[in-house]
Formats: structure tokens, C-alpha cells, sequence
């Protein structure tokens, strides 16, 4: 019976130790292979720099990348929260229109589709170079919180919305009591899309300024470095920039899980 | 219109009447018509159920009593409250699912209504406490509606519906959706809230032995477009327990009330 317990408590704290463990050693494996490949066969960093000299690279020029990352968080984050306000209040007045919905939605999936790389040298020569790449990631990120949004504010459950019918409920109590927090799960799903989106606006963005004058982006650095064959520092900007996006992506997801997690099922464990 | 002797008291004293409806029609926008011409008269503190095949237009009915929809033609009438205006027109309103906000607490739930009525919160609270305690629930006001299983679920329904202290409730197929044994304990828990409450009831259901369980009067309704097939008294020793769901008088009025629903099957399918 002693022996038993531990052996069925085994799997699921097992499983989830390998969920971490795997990708880990997948990535030290990877990052072994490479090193050993550039070592053996001699290859010039100019042409493939290997993961230490990379490394050395990036605490080498710190200061120049951390104020290149800085810039570009920063303009992530203005288009994001652009975006994040944008396209909920888009698709608040769209619910309390159809007739708005008609006139704007085309232009939403319009400005959607449109490749954000091919706006970005318009929007550069009409507005400053800051404005023109926190309008280019809010163009990437807006859509899918409007369109998130809009589908969790038409998925009210109808018969709670009879009920604040019945109860004399006024529209700014039925969206704060009921639309709203109907609509927060496809909300956040919207917000976690548009933090990624962003990001890569930003980055397109900055590269097609970079060409055109001062920049300092992150993605400046990258295009400002394959100009020089610095290519160990085009890496270490990469993972910069690549660390970036996790960070975000999991910080946007752990603000999900604690919004949600009392109540939604996304959040829940499998157990119940 | 009806084979069951109809009680003079509920033509003659208007002014009893808790609901009545005189030749209400309801067609839907695709051309359906669902309902009627349909009369109904319920007298105060009565306890009645809407029988009939599924879509027939009980719950149509019932929205329109509840003001959710519009009647295409013919009056509803409810009868008013001296005095301040009520939360929801002194209607409670019981859904067939229990139609829980999902992101907030029992009590919350409950005290939704009161909320929207501009019902201080400190008051608010108390009532739904107390409303809580009246369906047995008062240990779970701060758990979350997927916390509780299906029948304590529809019970937290039945305490925001009660919590306004409306004079009417509405409640359309309440019960369907959970297992044999729960429905028996809320349909016991239902009968001793209406003989404790007084409250006027109209119980839509689709079960035979439920609707002569629960009510003094079962409206059998015909198919699509519902019309009044037979209003049948249920006349027997109060308050009812078990001992009635197990007697020959239950039967005998089951066996009438099924006869009474035969016309509605026997013809043409309705599937």
C-alpha cells in the first residue's frame, strides 16, 4: 500500500515537469548543435555568428539595445492600448447601431486586410515617423479586439437579456451588468491576439522608417546592422525582439487567467 | 372549450383577477402563428399550469404576460399594486434554464433585480440573503453559479425571482432539464413556498403528473397555434405531500388531463 500512493500521484506531477523540461532540453540540444557546427567547420561570424558570441554580442552592445528594445516596447504598447480602446469602443457604438455597423465594418476588414507593410511608407511620409509606427501597430492590432469584441457583445445569453427587459434595466446597466462581462472572455482572446499584432507592427513599421531616417527600434537595429554584416548583433536584436513577444503573450495570458478564472471555463482546471 | 366546470367566482369578480388575457394572438415575423385566439383568467393566489405539446405556445404566452413580447391582437391585462411602482411590474420570472450570470456570486445573481431597481446595496443584500434562505441556499451566497449543481442552480432562479416579493410568478418549464428525484424535492419546495407566500403562480410545463401535482388548475392546450383544449380543476386535501402523488385521485385526474392532451398527439405529427 506504501509503495502504491506515490506511484498514483506519479503521472500528473511528472507530465507537467516533462511539459517544461522537454522544450529545454530540445533548446540546449539546439543551441549545442550550433555551436559545435560553427566551431567545427570554422564559420566567420559574418556569416553565422555562433549562440556565445551572440550572447557576448548582446551584453557587449547593451546599452545600445536596451534603449532600441525600450523604443520599441514603447511604441508596442501605445498601439496596443490605441488598439485595445479603439476597437472595443468600435464595437460598443456598433452594437448600439446596426446602421454604424453597416457604414464602418467594411472599412475595418478593408484596413484589416490590407498589408500593413505596403500602408506603412504612406502613413511615413503623411505623419511623424513616432506617430506613423504606433499607427501602424494599432492598424495590425485593432481589428481582432473589434471583432472579438463584437462577437462576445452579440453572444449574450437571451434570456438574461429578458430579464433585464423585465427588470426595467436602463442600456448603461445592461452593458455594465450584462454585455460587458458577457463579452470579457472574447475580449481578453482579442487583447492576447493584439498584443503579438502589435508588436509586429511596430516592427514593420520601424524597418520601413529605418530606411527612410532616424530610428532606433529594435527592428531599426536589425535592418541599421545587416547594413554593416553586424551579424551577431542582427541576433542578438532578434532575440531581443523574439523575448519580447513571449513576455507579452504571457503576461497578457496570466491577466486572462486571473480575470477569469473563477468563473469561465477557459480558465478552469480539467478536474471539475 | 372546456369539458371541466369552471367556477363562477373566476367570471364574476373581476377584481380578483390576478392575469387575464382575452383573445391574444401572436404571429412571429417569419408568419407563424403561435398562439390563439387565447383567453385566460387567473385569479389571485392561484396556482395554475399551461399544458400542451411543445410548441404549442405556452412559453409564448408566458412572455407575453411577462411583457417580453408584444401580442399581434387581443388585451393583456395584469392587475396593479396600490402604490409605489414595483421592481419588474411585480412579475417574478423563472426561465427553463436558471439563466445564472456565470461571472458573479450567488448572491449577486440574486440580488440582480433589486440592483437594477436602484435598491440600496446593504438592503439589496438582506433581501437576497433571506431570499436565499427561503429556497434552502442560504450557505451558498458567495459561491459561484458553476459551483452548484443543477438543482440548487434553478433554486438560486427561483430566489431572484422571488427576491422583488412579486405578486406574480412566471415560470416556464423550470424543472425540465434536471432528473426525477430533484424535481420531486423542488416541486415539494415550490407548493410549500406558494401556500407560505400566497403568490399567484403560472407553471408552464410539459408533464402531466407534474402539472396535477402542483396545480389547482391545468389549461390543456391544443397545438400550434395554441388554443384552450380543456381547464381542469384539481380539487383535493391541502396542503398536498406525497401521500397525493401516490393516490387514486391523482390518477383518476392524470388519466383526465392526458385524455384531455390526446387530441394534440392522436391527430397529425407534429415533429
Amino acid at each position: 500500500m506504501n509503495a502504491q500512493a506515490p506511484v498514483i500521484a506519479k503521472p500528473s506531477g511528472a507530465q507537467s515537469a516533462v511539459r517544461f523540461v522537454l522544450p529545454i532540453i530540445v533548446f540546449a540540444a539546439g543551441l549545442a548543435a550550433w555551436e559545435l557546427v560553427v566551431r567545427i567547420r570554422e564559420i566567420p561570424p559574418y556569416v553565422l555568428p555562433a549562440p556565445s558570441v551572440i550572447f557576448l554580442t548582446l551584453i557587449k552592445d547593451w546599452a545600445v539595445l536596451s534603449q532600441s528594445l525600450a523604443t520599441t516596447l514603447l511604441t508596442t504598447l501605445e498601439g496596443f492600448v490605441a488598439a485595445s480602446i479603439g476597437g472595443i469602443a468600435l464595437a460598443l457604438l456598433f452594437n448600439q447601431s446596426k446602421w454604424v455597423e453597416y457604414s464602418l465594418f467594411p472599412y475595418a476588414v478593408v484596413l484589416q486586410v490590407t498589408p500593413v507593410i505596403a500602408i506603412a511608407p504612406l502613413l511615413l511620409i503623411y505623419l511623424e515617423q513616432q506617430t506613423a509606427v504606433v499607427v501602424c501597430a494599432f492598424i495590425v492590432a485593432f481589428f481582432p479586439v473589434l471583432s472579438n469584441t463584437t462577437l462576445g457583445l452579440n453572444s449574450v445569453d437571451r434570456n438574461l437579456a429578458g430579464l433585464f427587459q423585465l427588470y426595467g434595466a436602463s442600456p448603461p446597466q445592461t452593458l455594465r451588468f450584462l454585455k460587458l462581462p458577457a463579452a470579457l472572455p472574447y475580449i481578453l482572446g482579442g487583447l492576447r491576439i493584439a498584443g503579438g499584432l502589435s508588436l509586429i507592427g511596430a516592427v514593420v513599421a520601424e524597418i520601413a522608417a529605418g530606411t527612410a531616417g532616424a530610428g532606433s527600434g529594435l527592428a531599426y537595429r536589425i535592418a541599421e546592422s545587416g547594413y554593416r554584416l553586424n551579424i551577431p548583433r542582427m541576433f542578438a536584436a532578434l532575440l531581443l525582439l523574439s523575448l519580447a513577444g513571449i513576455v507579452i503573450y504571457g503576461v497578457l495570458a496570466l491577466v486572462s487567467h486571473l480575470v477569469l478564472r473563477r468563473w469561465h471555463e477557459s480558465a478552469l482546471g480539467k478536474e471539475n | 372549450m372546456s369539458d371541466a366546470k369552471t367556477t363562477p367566482t373566476v367570471e364574476a369578480s373581476l377584481t380578483a383577477l390576478a392575469v387575464s388575457l382575452r383573445g391574444v394572438t401572436k404571429t412571429y415575423d417569419n408568419g407563424v402563428m403561435a398562439l390563439g385566439p387565447f383567453d385566460l383568467a387567473v385569479r389571485k393566489g392561484e396556482f395554475i399550469s399551461l399544458l400542451g405539446p411543445s410548441g404549442c405556445g405556452k412559453s409564448t404566452a408566458l412572455r407575453l404576460i411577462a411583457g417580453l413580447s408584444a401580442a399581434s391582437s387581443g388585451t393583456v391585462r395584469m392587475s396593479r399594486h396600490e402604490g409605489p411602482a414595483q421592481i419588474g411590474h411585480g412579475i417574478g420570472f423563472v426561465f427553463q434554464e436558471p439563466t445564472l450570470m456565470p461571472w458573479t456570486s450567488v448572491r449577486e445573481n440574486v440580488r440582480l433585480p433589486l440592483k437594477l431597481g436602484g435598491i440600496p446595496k446593504a438592503e439589496g443584500r438582506a433581501r437576497a440573503d433571506a431570499a436565499l434562505a427561503s429556497v434552502g441556499l442560504a450557505d451558498f451566497a458567495n459561491a459561484f453559479p458553476r459551483e452548484l449543481s443543477g438543482g440548487m442552480k434553478m433554486r438560486v432562479s427561483l430566489a431572484r425571482a422571488l427576491v422583488t416579493d412579486p405578486d406574480i410568478l412566471l415560470m416556464d418549464e423550470p424543472f425540465a432539464a434536471l432528473d426525477e428525484i430533484t424535481r420531486f424535492r423542488l416541486n415539494n419546495d415550490l407548493l410549500a413556498l406558494w401556500r407560505s407566500l400566497g403568490k399567484t403562480v403560472i407553471f408552464v410545463t410539459h408533464s402531466v403528473f407534474e402539472s396535477v401535482y402542483l396545480s389547482q388548475r391545468v389549461v390543456v392546450m391544443t397545438a400550434r397555434p395554441g388554443r384552450i383544449q380543456a381547464d381542469i380543476r384539481i380539487e383535493t386535501v391541502e396542503p398536498r405531500g406525497e401521500e397525493f402523488r401516490t393516490s387514486a385521485a391523482y390518477s383518476d385526474y392524470c388519466r383526465k388531463v392526458s385524455a384531455a392532451l390526446a387530441p394534440s398527439y392522436s391527430g397529425q405529427s407534429m415533429l
